[in-house]
């Protein structure tokens, strides 16, 4: 799926005494609430200048770090897409004096687990790994993060194994669609590009274009850095510098446009399937407008996660049309949008997609009611910590995020007071803002026989 | 309700086991809440697994109820009344539950599988209390009707158009299943066939419900910020108020016959352009296997398939560069026969059969050679390590707890688990490829290309 339901990222650590407890304590949303003293984040800083955030915790004998480099498949040279995710998959592929398998195999003796990968924006990497032996551990991050290889043989391979997936696809209607969907939102920008590339595009990638991706991107200045787990700050702070502080202070990204969706056009790819899939798109806001969090709390309602939200009442509840169908906000670096996806049995397809649009051209008309706003505040502030607190990989991941986006690390004791400060007419009017334009709309399946209005 | 037919695998093993196994142990002490095991006096079953790090609790239900319990012919009624349970009782109205979760934030769903229905939420310590008096509510007080029947049905329906019609590998999948199991329901798929699904009703859904929801055939796992005392005083006044129903029989399915055939089922799909194949077998589950087999099935798995340094991995993938994706998987987690299967994909142009026989030659090799103590020792390293990161997350300690208690496993046995898994010689290892990966009783699934059918 290219363009489909990106979560938002908008995320935070969440304390013993949370948002959540007080909130069902008192019944109603409140505000900023003292950190824990079990999970707290500290602020570390290396000598080399690289912050990172810190969660102390023993309870599990582990450490997980993540970090993440802005810049991400946008930074792709024309004429060279895939090149991102090539380079993500060949970090575990031979580093230093060590080739692939004597990486691979040094690493799984030390019983941890690392992992890349890029999405548009960024590049991230991720490691696990028992408590004692960490020193080993660190030290394969740290051979992968500033001495890959590249070799010719794993280059080859993965890059065989991304054309397999390339091919996989090229006859899958979905894929297809997806494919026609980013080309029609986005036009000539770079998200409108295919992640994975193309049989011609990875066919010229070459070791010296993944050296130049991996000197270009991998600096400080725009690195994000978290730990948790069992490990103490001085020693955190000596690994991030061992683990960064050589690379380059500033990367050199090539510069990406903000991008507006392209609306008001209907998509058709024509397949016999079983069932006809409806995809919308509709404006939406960037994470750091003053609107944010009223489209937030109004996507909720229309149709967000839960299972009473005004889509999936009408949808599945009440007509049986689809097993899922729900909306989400899409916050890239350079773009945004809403979203609304679901499958229905192809007769009623035209009756999904009128209910559908009735729903919205409500919520743009009239807003929510306040029942449904309280409801919707309080289960986006309960469900933060619910979610994003749950492991220490949920935990790091979230850490990151927040500072990608350069939200404050306080966030998480402001966070739930600017939830409650959204009016009723703070969420009727990016109501009216998001949902008043003509959507964009693909239709994927059967050619129609027979819609009707049902 | 995003609701899952087929269980999800959350480890590369069967079963879990704790945390602070002695050649893993850290420099952390063991923790100071041991997993609690009760019954209540209406025979529920109680495993609390205290994790205190954060402010949340996982609650799940477990029924000892799944597809291969549904009577003939009513194929998908265990999944189908799994939705049903979402709606009204006699104490709450239709989607008051699931409002109930939102408004705090939490997030509830449920789950079907072959041998187990499961319901669970994700809360705050405050709301547990909520959340079992609205389980325990719905475990006797559901009401059925017509009006909400029909509608739920026809969501099933494009349910299983989604999951499985749509997909060239799932219809596959179910062919596979539905040829390597002859006798026994496992061949019958958990999603349940369209011309059945068509024709269930409420007769057959309240049928379903008084035989099996009943505290005597279900198990509460709660596992996150809470005290194993607190948990029992809180299930004895909301599910020890429900009744005992009537004992149940021994789930006693019809068993497999004697395999004696090489079987190939085929699909082509015009969506398809890279083929791939799949061999199966079956292999005794943790619950059927004599001791120590199981264990050594999963090793099995690891060594020969289980990930990028594994045997099949290495050869066709890294040093032939024959296939782009090849591996092994064990399924011990049933409370009848598991299975096991190897499956590739070629990459270039590289033939399929190539790549079948190249696995093929694998198993060979393990049977003829056996293993070495290296990768048997590194295999169960990582099954080892894997626990540790398993316990890192309430939710998968509350999942495979559930699973092995809902297959015929005890808490005593998940506890011994890692010990087990230490124990397994290089012997019993090749022992188990020889006795259950002859090819003479596979079978192989091919997904293929195909030119015609385009609109």
């Amino acid at each position: 799926m290219h363009l489909a339901a990106k979560k938002i990222s908008e995320a935070s650590v969440m304390t013993r005494t949370s948002a959540a407890r007080l909130a069902v304590a008192l019944g109603l949303a409140l505000v900023a609430l003292p950190a824990d003293a079990k999970v707290q984040i500290q602020e570390v800083q290396t000598e080399s200048g690289i912050t990172a955030w810190l969660v102390e915790d023993y309870a599990v004998p582990m450490v997980t770090i993540r970090f993440a480099f802005e810049g991400g498949s946008t930074q792709d040279p024309s004429g060279k897409e895939g090149l991102t995710q090539l380079m993500t998959g060949l970090f575990d592929e031979g580093a230093g004096t060590l080739d692939s398998g004597e990486f691979q195999v040094r690493l799984d003796d030390a019983g941890a687990e690392m992992r890349f990968g890029a999405g548009r924006d960024t590049i991230y990497g991720t490691m696990r790994m028992l408590a004692d032996n960490k020193d080993e551990a660190f030290e394969l991050l740290r051979l992968a993060v500033q001495e890959p290889r590249f070799d010719p043989g794993p280059v080859e391979r993965i890059r065989a194994q991304m054309v397999s997936g390339v091919v996989a696809a090229l006859k899958d209607p979905e894929a297809e669609a997806q494919i026609k969907w980013a080309q029609a939102i986005y036009g000539e920008h770079p998200y409108a590009r295919r992640d994975e590339g193309t049989q011609a595009s990875l066919a010229g990638i070459t070791a010296a274009d993944l050296h130049a991706l991996h000197q270009a991107v991998f600096a400080r200045e725009k690195l994000h850095v978290a730990v948790v787990g069992a490990i103490d700050a001085d020693t955190a702070r000596h690994e991030i510098e061992r683990l960064f502080g050589s690379l380059s202070e500033k990367p050199r990204l090539r510069p990406v446009q903000h991008v507006d969706w392209k609306l008001d056009q209907q998509l058709r790819v024509n397949y016999p399937l079983p069932q006809t899939t409806l995809q919308l798109a509709f404006p939406g806001v960037p994470r750091d407008d003053p609107e944010f969090y009223a489209a937030y709390l109004m996507n909720q309602i229309l149709g967000g996660g839960t299972l009473s939200s005004r889509l999936f009442d009408e949808v599945r509840e009440r007509r049986g049309l689809a097993y899922s169908v729900n909306s989400s906000l899409v916050t890239h670096e350079f773009a945004s949008g809403l979203v609304i996806g679901t499958s229905t049995r192809s007769d009623r397809a035209g009756e999904a997609l009128n209910v559908i649009l009735d729903v919205v051209r409500r919520m743009a008309e009239a807003g929510p009611t306040q029942a449904e706003l309280a409801a919707a505040k309080k289960y986006v502030i309960g469900s933060y910590a619910l979610s994003n607190l749950d492991s220490s990989r949920a935990i790091a991941a979230t850490l990151v995020s927040l500072q990608v986006e350069g939200l404050p690390i306080d966030y998480i004791d402001r966070r739930a007071g600017l939830i409650d400060a959204v009016s009723l007419q703070d969420v009727r009017s990016a109501a009216a803002r998001l949902l008043s334009a003509e959507p964009a709309i693909m239709i994927v399946g059967p050619v129609a026989k027979q819609e009707n209005g049902g | 309700m995003s609701l899952t037919v087929n269980w999800p695998r959350l480890l590369p093993m069967a079963l879990p086991a704790l945390l602070f196994s002695a050649s893993v142990a850290a420099e952390t002490p063991p923790p100071d809440n041991p997993i609690a095991n009760f019954v209540l006096g209406n025979g529920m079953e109680v495993v609390v697994i205290p994790d205190r790090r954060a402010p949340i609790v996982t609650h799940m239900v477990w029924y000892k109820a799944g597809s291969a319990d549904e009577p003939p012919g009513k194929s998908g009624i265990a999944h189908f009344f799994e939705h049903l349970m979402f709606k009204g009782t006699e104490n709450h109205a239709a989607g008051e539950f699931s409002r109930a979760v939102a408004e705090i934030g939490g997030s509830d769903n449920a789950f079907t599988g072959n041998d187990f229905t499961a319901y669970h939420q994700t809360v705050t310590p405050e709301a547990l209390e909520t959340m079992m008096a609205f389980e325990a509510d719905r475990m006797r007080n559901l009401i059925l009707t017509d009006a909400v029947i029909g509608p739920e049905r026809d969501v099933i329906i494009e349910e299983r158009g989604s999951r499985i019609e749509n997909s060239p590998e799932a219809l596959l999948g179910e062919e596979i299943d539905a040829t390597l199991y002859q006798n026994h329901p496992y061949r019958i798929p958990v999603i349940g066939w369209m011309h059945e699904i068509e024709k269930l009703n409420r007769t057959d859904a309240i049928a379903f419900y008084d035989r099996y929801y009943a505290p005597n055939n279900a198990i509460l796992i709660v596992a996150g910020d809470v005290e194993a005392a607190a948990v029992r005083g809180l299930a004895e006044r909301t599910y020890g108020l429900v009744p005992r129903g009537p004992d149940l029989p021994p789930r006693i399915r019809p068993a497999e016959p004697e395999h004696n055939t090489r079987r190939t089922v085929s699909l082509a799909d015009p969506r398809v352009t890279v083929p791939s194949f799949s061999k199966s077998w079956l292999a005794p589950s943790y619950t059927t296997a004599s001791p120590g087999e199981a264990e050594a099935l999963d090793l099995l798995s690891e060594i020969l398939g289980g990930g990028v340094r594994s045997r099949i991995y290495q050869s066709l993938v890294v040093r032939a560069g024959i296939a782009a994706s090849a591996g092994a998987h064990f399924d011990g987690s049933k409370l009848d026969q598991g299975s096991f299967t190897v499956y590739g994909a070629p990459r270039g142009t590289a033939e399929l059969d190539a790549i079948e026989a190249a696995v093929d030659a694998e198993i060979d090799r393990i049977i003829d050679q056996g293993v070495t103590e290296k990768e048997l020792e590194s295999s169960k390293n990582r099954f080892l390590r894997s626990m540790i990161f398993a316990s890192d997350n309430q939710a998968s300690m509350a999942n495979l707890y559930g699973a092995a208690l809902a297959t015929g496993g005890t808490v005593e046995q998940v506890r011994r688990w890692p010990e087990k898994i230490r124990a397994v010689t290089a012997g019993q290892v090749r022992d188990a490829a020889k006795k259950y990966l002859g090819v003479d009783h596979s079978v192989t699934g091919y997904l293929l290309p195909s030119s015609t059918g385009r609109e």
